[in-house]
């Protein structure tokens, strides 16, 4: 995880499932908090495996943020993660981008 | 040739990514595509958690059990354990519908099950528990030989 001005970018690593998603919500609500962060990136390229705990964990940040206006990015999503999504109707609240860069340019801190 | 394997595990978390490999291990034999394997472990993690969170509720003297055949190019994957039940299947396949949104559950597990496999089926009972049966043809790249 690291903080750009008002943007929190997690970077997940591994395998993002129930047992490995409560830790994952502690830190990423504690960063949200402590930072008065206002967007998130999620950052996919080393992410190996997800499931519908993962989508529970990144829409629970969402209601965080939401009252600040904030925005969710997500990159370098894999296929298989892509349609988790689409069933969940995730990317009604979270936008799509190839790289953390690209993430950053649009929340604009690059 | 048929062939079969079942697993039984505690009801713990850390089993779940346990339940996902072997059950993956297992049908690697039949050469499915990277897609089709990742969508059998996503299907055996969304089985598992439900049987460990909603089926006992998070105590571990619960045990899952997961039994898998494979025969020609089909797997059929059953996922039991004899936890609380369900009280309305049809309720609790919808999209997006959890009995525990404090604990941040998408109440996407089924809807996800019924759209990695090509078959979906659930028995429960209240105080009984519940059987989730699932079966999906998988593209075999293993060329043909006789």
């Amino acid at each position: 995880m690291e903080i750009k001005q008002t943007v929190l970018c997690i970077r997940l690593q591994g395998e993002l499932d129930h047992h490995t998603a409560e830790s994952l919500k502690e830190k990423a609500t504690e960063a949200i908090e402590k930072h008065n962060v206002r967007h998130i990136i999620w950052n996919l390229e080393a992410l190996s495996f997800m499931d519908s705990s993962g989508l529970g964990v990144i829409l629970g940040r969402y209601k965080q943020i939401k009252q600040q206006q904030g925005e969710m990015v997500v990159c370098a999503i894999s296929p298989s993660v892509k349609r988790l999504f689409e069933m969940s109707g995730l990317f009604k609240v979270i936008q799509m981008e190839s790289s953390e860069n690209v993430a950053l340019q649009r929340l604009g801190v690059a | 040739m048929k062939n079969h394997m079942s697993l039984q595990f505690s009801a713990l978390s850390q089993n779940e990514s346990f339940a996902r490999v072997a059950v993956a291990s297992f049908v690697a034999q039949l050469d499915p595509t990277m897609d089709e394997l990742t969508e059998i472990k996503t299907v055996v993690s969304e089985g598992v958690t439900n049987a460990i969170i909603h089926g006992y509720e998070n105590d571990s003297s619960g045990i899952v059990s997961i039994e898998v055949t494979i025969e020609d190019n089909m797997i059929e994957l059953i996922i039991k354990d004899t936890g609380v039940g369900i009280g309305d299947i049809e309720e609790a396949k919808q999209p997006l519908f959890t009995t525990k949104p404090e604990l941040e559950r998408s109440g996407m597990g089924f809807t996800i099950m019924e759209n990695f496999m090509d078959e979906l089926s659930i028995v429960s009972k209240k105080g009984e528990g519940t059987i989730v049966h699932l079966k999906k043809r998988v593209t075999t790249s293993k060329a043909l030989s006789s």
